[in-house]
């Protein structure tokens, strides 16, 4: 009886209220649903559509029923390039993550010089892609780069023309790219956590070290969670950047999956292939976002200040 | 909060499908004629990189000069970029009126695609445009019989260059077999110079050593049978003899260490060769105009040394035959409205292959495609590489275009990247064969 009373306001609330409520927010989603409608769903309709089809590019589109799945299919190209594509994914995750979270929780300090250094660290976020690709290409030139200028043997290694090297060179200028903006997220998050927390840890004689573990790293579950969605789902769709640096190679070195699709439809003019490659990078994407979404939980009991 | 969150997410996935589905939405809204263009004015690409870019833009300059009311509004795009570009363009019903090309397969796929005009007739009332051009030019510009393209600015065969001062420094001769250049190879690499330059990201650089092997190995044949569609034609014993021993140089070192991440849009290779990191580069004939453009005193101190690409041993091609572009091609476009077209074919027969182009050309070290040039070409600063040239192209057996190029889009596509994992070793000539075979004809 008493769980029966109890259960009643936390399920449904008065349902005059929320009727109200719902209908004022559905007009102010409105425009961006527009926009949602207009660039993510229609495209994305059309483009499975068109991976049933013979298309390239110029002519008139041929229904082809499961032609152009069958090809993409049965061709070896695929498993490697989602194979580069998970590489990247998790290596580029995996020197972000903790970079960019010890970063973050060292400029939310509040001390001044780490105001100077956060703006310093918030640079490379300002460039563009392809700018950056450029650069670091005309860097790492084995023959003109800075190694062969400085005269260092170290830095003269054949960075974007070995397979292995290459590969680890995307991750680098990856994780260049974006840890600034991870880390301003974690900062973020750190600011978050009550100041209480630590002042208990401490009065329980806590080091930093426990204090961080104990407290920081619980705390940030779901800044950690939030970050890393943007990680994975972001590096499904890395083009730009590894384009201009390697443009898939050396071979295939670093043809990641977007990579792929650009080429087949582009520059093979096959855009059936290329538009069944965009259908499983959308499958894909859902999936993992979706994925992180469960590991995140999201019930009420995952609460995080308990006790603050 | 979670709401909003999923569909960024989504959005974020979704947006995966924007490129595809722009070129698709282009196409769908884009009405008959090219109201792009705006007003009176044929549009025209072309592409960027100087010295070539000079000359193109002074001929549309002379021609806008002449032709106050009937302009030709001009866009420059890099030789790669550009590539992409026009396919995309075309298919999206977003076409320049005057569409420049490489002729063969690229040609092929638009005009069975109905987007250039039937230029036989146009050609057949005005036969003086068409006389005084080379008439090998016309072969890459011809398709079922019928003129699709106007052949344009000037011949460019692969040549094997070489810097003559690295070759004194290492007390060597150029090469004349095949053999000797598999010889010089350790000789350049234990002084520290590659023998060979090579912007290998851009593939089709590669792709030439593959040309010249086959050809000189096998005969133009071996090739003509892919083009042909024969059944397996990439298994002939020339052409694995000839992918084995591709790989065999670079297995010795013979290119620049790094190779694979150059481009040649950039010109790194080229630098590469004056500046004497590297002894010996195959490359296209514009690479004389870069060469001088870039290189200092480079060319204009006679360092600069070039030949036909030498014989295999034993091999059954002739040792005169030649690849590369017999000449540029401009199409018109189907969609363009009649008054661009108009224009578009007064600057056809008015604005290009002029007296004051070929001067042009032939000052930047060309060699243009137009008739009786000969005593403008011995009068020239460069007259000793400007009568080779014309030499190795006049005196081919077979002028035999660019693989990329003849082929259809899609087959190039796989030959390509075929090509630059061959070069990188990861696949052997058998895979090499299997994965080509299995995209002829297509």
């Amino acid at each position: 009886m008493s769980t029966f009373a109890t259960s009643v306001p936390r399920g449904t609330p008065p349902a005059t209220t929320r009727g109200g409520r719902d209908r004022s927010l559905a007009w102010l989603a409105a425009p961006a649903l527009i926009v949602f409608v207009a660039f993510g769903v229609i495209p994305l309709i059309g483009v499975l559509l068109l991976s049933f089809t013979t298309w390239d590019g110029i002519g008139t589109i041929q229904p082809s029923g499961f032609a152009s799945w069958r090809a993409v299919l049965t061709d070896p190209g695929l498993p490697h390039a989602l194979w580069v594509t998970f590489l990247v994914m998790a290596l580029s995750w995996g020197v972000q993550t903790p970079l960019s979270l010890l970063l973050g929780v060292f400029l939310a300090g509040a001390q001044r010089y780490r105001g100077v250094l956060a703006v310093v660290y918030f640079v490379p976020l300002l460039l563009s892609s392809a700018a950056i690709a450029v650069t670091y290409k005309a860097l790492l030139d084995p023959n003109f780069g800075l190694g062969a200028g400085l005269g260092i043997e170290l830095l003269s290694q054949d960075w974007l023309g070995e397979s292995h090297l290459a590969l680890g060179v995307v991750i680098f200028v990856v994780s260049w790219q974006f840890i600034p903006f991870h880390s301003l997220i974690y900062q973020g998050g750190v600011r978050q956590i009550p100041r209480s927390m630590y002042e208990a840890a401490e009065l329980d004689g806590a080091g930093r070290i426990r204090k961080f573990f104990s407290i920081t790293l619980p705390q940030l579950k779901y800044t950690i969670i939030t970050s890393s969605t943007l990680m994975v789902v972001g590096s499904l769709t890395f083009f730009d950047l590894i384009f201009v640096l390697t443009a898939g190679g050396p071979g295939d070195a670093t043809r990641v999956l977007a990579l792929d699709m650009y080429k087949r439809g582009f520059q093979g003019n096959l855009m059936g292939p290329a538009s069944a490659i965009a259908v499983i990078l959308v499958l894909v994407g859902l999936a993992l976002a979706l994925l992180l979404r469960r590991l995140g939980g999201g019930g009420d009991s995952a609460s995080q200040l308990d006790g603050a | 909060m979670e709401p909003r969150t999923t569909s960024r997410r989504t959005f974020l996935s979704l947006s995966l499908g924007l490129p595809l589905g722009a070129a698709l939405a282009a196409c769908g809204s884009a009405g008959p004629g090219t109201t792009s263009g705006g007003g009176t004015k044929a549009t025209y690409w072309y592409l960027s990189t100087q010295p070539a870019e000079g000359v193109r833009k002074a001929a549309v300059d002379r021609f806008n000069k002449a032709n106050p009311n009937g302009q030709i509004a001009a866009t420059t795009f890099q030789n790669d970029a550009f590539k992409t570009k026009i396919k995309t363009a075309i298919g999206a019903g977003q076409a320049p009126t005057i569409i420049f090309g490489w002729g063969g397969g690229g040609l092929r796929s638009y005009v069975q695609a109905g987007q250039v005009d039937d230029l036989t007739s146009w050609f057949a009332e005005n036969p003086a445009v068409k006389d005084r051009l080379f008439p090998s030019a016309f072969g890459a510009a011809t398709i079922d019989g019928k003129i699709y393209a106007l052949p344009i600015e000037r011949v460019q065969p692969i040549v094997l260059f070489y810097n003559k001062k690295v070759f004194e420094q290492v007390g060597v001769e150029p090469p004349q077999t095949w053999g000797d250049i598999m010889d010089l190879v350790p000789k350049f690499n234990a002084k520290g110079i590659a023998p060979f330059s090579l912007g290998g990201q851009s593939r089709w650089t590669n792709m030439m050593w593959l040309e010249f092997l086959f050809d000189r190995i096998g005969g133009p044949e071996v090739f003509q049978a892919v083009f042909d569609a024969e059944k397996d034609a990439w298994s002939h014993p020339s052409a694995i003899d000839a992918l084995t021993k591709v790989q065999d140089l670079v297995k010795a070192d013979g290119f620049i260490k790094g190779f694979s991440s150059i481009t040649a849009d950039s010109n790194a290779d080229q630098a590469l060769l004056y500046t004497g990191k590297a002894a010996m580069m195959l490359h296209g004939s514009w690479s004389y105009g870069i060469q001088a453009n870039d290189g200092g005193d480079f060319v204009s101190s006679g360092g600069l040394g070039y030949l036909n690409f030498p014989p295999v041993d034993g091999g059954k091609g002739d040792p005169s035959d030649t690849v590369g572009n017999p000449g540029q091609y401009l199409a018109i476009s189907s969609k363009a409205g009649p008054e661009q077209k108009e224009i578009a074919k007064k600057f056809f027969a008015t604005g290009l292959s002029t007296d004051e182009e070929v001067k042009q050309w032939i000052d930047v070290g060309s060699v243009p495609i137009v008739k009786g040039t000969d005593s403008l070409l011995a009068a020239s600063k460069d007259a000793a590489w400007l009568q080779f040239q014309y030499g190795v192209a006049g005196k081919a057996k077979t002028f035999s275009q660019s693989w990329d190029q003849a082929l259809s889009p899609a087959a190039a596509e796989t030959l390509l990247d075929n090509i630059s994992k061959l070069f990188q070793l990861s696949i052997s000539p058998k895979q090499f064969t299997s994965n080509m075979n299995a995209v002829i004809g297509t």
